[in-house]
């Protein structure tokens, strides 16, 4: 369960370009639960996610996991629970280029130091369940965007975090590999993994796989429905 | 300690993956780096073994010479002269020396002619109408024990030899252009009468008294020029300096060269590098894990580099008798000696070398990466 109050967030505060991109939320969003934050282009989902997955601290207000505040928490202690808890994928998928697609699923492995071999195993048994496993040695670049987001999509999970964060996932997707975005978050949702994405697509807003839909619009929350 | 020792492991690995992706661009680097630690421990390394050659060799020299200076020259020592010395006290031992210059315009190159006394050479005494000569001069002239070898003398009587042996190849430095002859042959071939010497060698009983002694016998023989062991050595060492610094000096353009290369190839940070960290930042990598990931991106690549280079140039100098130098570090004699140098390794010079080589660089790496690594992680989420 995480929980924001009164979250605010200005972008150059006190410079003459102060933007305000989040004006008050409150926010409880369920584990176990598919949360999708919908909204015009500029509302502030992006901003929000940052700070969800502690990627960046509130201007204001309180941010709790689980039990525990996490707002007053040093950098250091931010990115050790970013790690452990959240697993990113990006609009923009994000892969370095020039490695191949488990080289890509490994990195946020390497700081924590675990154990090579089963890393290797690891990535491997990812790459497989999302039908990956004979491309895992091809560079990222060659792949197609679907197998580029589900490359996303395993380097997000290799840490096995609770909590799966995607912006906009569906944005570069047609319509049938956003059906099969679905289906994998059917799967992630079975598994008791939290996902926290952010959407406009109508495909995947009404998609039965999501539980709820927080509106947002010029950094307020519009409304939370069914 | 187990996970920080997998930690670095799986940051190794991953910095030659990437290491990997721009293949050409690091293996022109470490080309270049390689070379340039190549020549640096090429030069010293090679003067290093020559000043150990050199002191190896002046160390069974004698402690002091005396030579006899007539109108400012150098002349021959008359007889009389070995006995007074020997009354100075402290005085071990005393040998008057017959040795002189000869061109032979056959080869055009100069040879150094000695007598040896029994006591100063392995060979002994030369028997009468034989001779030993020197590696290089064998190697000139083609000869071979039993050959025979004539010398027309500065007199212009014509002297046919005996080549007895041939000089071994230790020390070929000093002994490359060397003639042995045994005095009598000496003596006529130069025209220099009996009793007569080049200079006396002497060897004194507490070598803290060389200074003593020294001043004992300009008052014993006020014609004399003494000439100290020490200060020979100094001499070499001072002129070693000289030739490995004119090397330095050349070297240092290049060196310059590489320096500004490497900088600018280490600390210019690409906007594809700087989206990368940025990427690394954002899925959990701390500010510290990318510099250690850059720490060994530079360490390794100048390590490899040092450790490439150092073999090579310890080949060269040793193993190839430092072929790319020959021209400037040596020839003091027409004869280049074609010896081998006993490999001769110092520790300081391998740290000042690491220290120049290494460190600079991965510094250079790592500095501009910690402007681009404190970025924010959310960063990525924009564009
Ligand atoms: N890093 C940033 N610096 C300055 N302004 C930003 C930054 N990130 C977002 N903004 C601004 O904040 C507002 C909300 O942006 P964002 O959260 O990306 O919205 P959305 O994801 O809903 O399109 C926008 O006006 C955007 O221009
Ligand atoms: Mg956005």
């Amino acid at each position: 369960m995480i929980k924001l109050t009164d979250i605010r967030k200005a972008y150059h505060q006190g410079q003459h370009n102060e933007l305000w991109a989040l004006n008050g939320i409150d926010l409880t969003i369920e584990a176990n639960k598919v949360t999708v934050l919908s909204g015009p282009s500029g509302s502030g989902k992006s901003t929000l996610l940052t700070i969800v997955g502690c990627m960046a601290r509130p201007t204001s207000g309180r941010v709790q996991l689980g039990e525990r505040d996490i707002s007053g928490l040093p950098e250091r202690f931010l990115t050790d629970i970013r790690r452990k808890t959240f697993g990113f994928v990006f609009q923009q998928f994000n892969l370095i280029s020039g490695l191949s697609a488990r080289d890509n699923v490994m990195l946020p492995a390497y700081p924590l130091g675990g154990d090579w071999r089963e890393l290797h195993a690891r990535a491997d048994a990812l790459l497989d369940t999302l039908k990956l496993g004979q491309r895992r040695d091809a560079r990222v670049e060659w792949l197609s965007g679907g197998e580029q987001q589900r490359v996303a999509i395993a380097r997000a999970l290799i840490n096995d975090p609770q909590v799966l964060i995607a912006d906009e996932p569906t944005a570069n997707l047609d319509t049938a590999l956003s059906r099969e975005f679905m289906e994998i978050l059917e799967n992630l949702k079975g598994q008791g993994k939290t996902i926290i994405l952010t959407s406009h697509d109508p495909l995947l807003v009404e998609s039965s796989v999501v539980d709820r839909v927080v509106h947002l619009r010029d950094g307020h929350l519009v409304e939370a429905e069914q | 300690m187990k996970t920080w020792i997998a930690k670095q492991k799986a940051l190794i690995d991953f910095t030659l993956s990437s290491l990997a992706r721009r293949k050409l661009k690091n293996l022109g680097l470490l080309l270049v780096y390689t070379i340039i630690v190549f020549l640096l421990a090429s030069v010293m390394l090679y003067t290093h073994a020559l000043r150990h050659e050199a002191a190896q060799v002046l160390k069974s020299s004698p402690e002091v010479i005396v030579q006899r200076l007539v109108a400012g020259r150098h002349d021959l020592i008359p007889p009389g002269y070995l006995e007074k010395l020997g009354r100075i006290r402290g005085v071990q031992s005393k040998e008057g020396r017959l040795w002189g210059y000869f061109y032979d315009n056959v080869v055009s190159a100069n040879y150094t002619l000695m007598a040896p006394s029994s006591a100063s050479h392995d060979f002994g005494q030369v028997a009468d109408g034989k001779i030993v000569i020197g590696a290089a001069v064998a190697r000139e002239r083609g000869l071979a024990p039993g050959n025979l070898i004539s010398f027309r003398s500065y007199t212009g009587k014509l002297f046919i030899f005996t080549v007895a042996a041939v000089l071994p190849h230790e020390a070929e430095l000093v002994s490359a252009d060397l003639l042995l002859l045994s005095e009598t042959d000496f003596r006529s071939f130069f025209d220099i009468p009996a009793g007569y010497y080049n200079d006396i060698a002497l060897s004194v009983a507490n070598p803290q008294e060389v200074r003593n002694i020294a001043g004992k016998i300009s008052e014993t023989l006020p014609d004399a020029r003494i000439i100290l062991r020490e200060e020979v050595l100094r001499t070499y060492e001072s002129i070693f300096n000289w030739r490995e610094g004119i090397v330095l000096v050349l070297l240092s353009g290049s060196i310059l060269a590489f320096a500004i290369f490497a900088w600018e190839k280490a600390s210019g940070l690409s906007a594809e590098e700087k989206r990368e960290i940025g990427i690394l930042k954002a899925i959990g990598w701390e500010t510290g894990d990318v510099l250690k990931m850059k720490f060994w991106e530079g360490a390794l690549v100048s390590l490899a580099a040092f450790l490439l280079g150092y073999v090579a140039a310890y080949l060269h100098v040793f193993h190839f008798s430092a072929a790319l130098f020959e021209p400037v570090l040596k020839g003091w004699s027409v004869l280049y000696p074609r010896f081998e140098l006993v490999p001769v390794v110092d520790g300081f010079q391998i740290a000042t070398l690491f220290f120049f080589t290494v460190f600079p660089y991965t510094v250079a790496t790592i500095v501009p990466i910690w402007r681009a690594a404190i970025t924010d992680p959310d960063a990525v989420m924009r564009g």
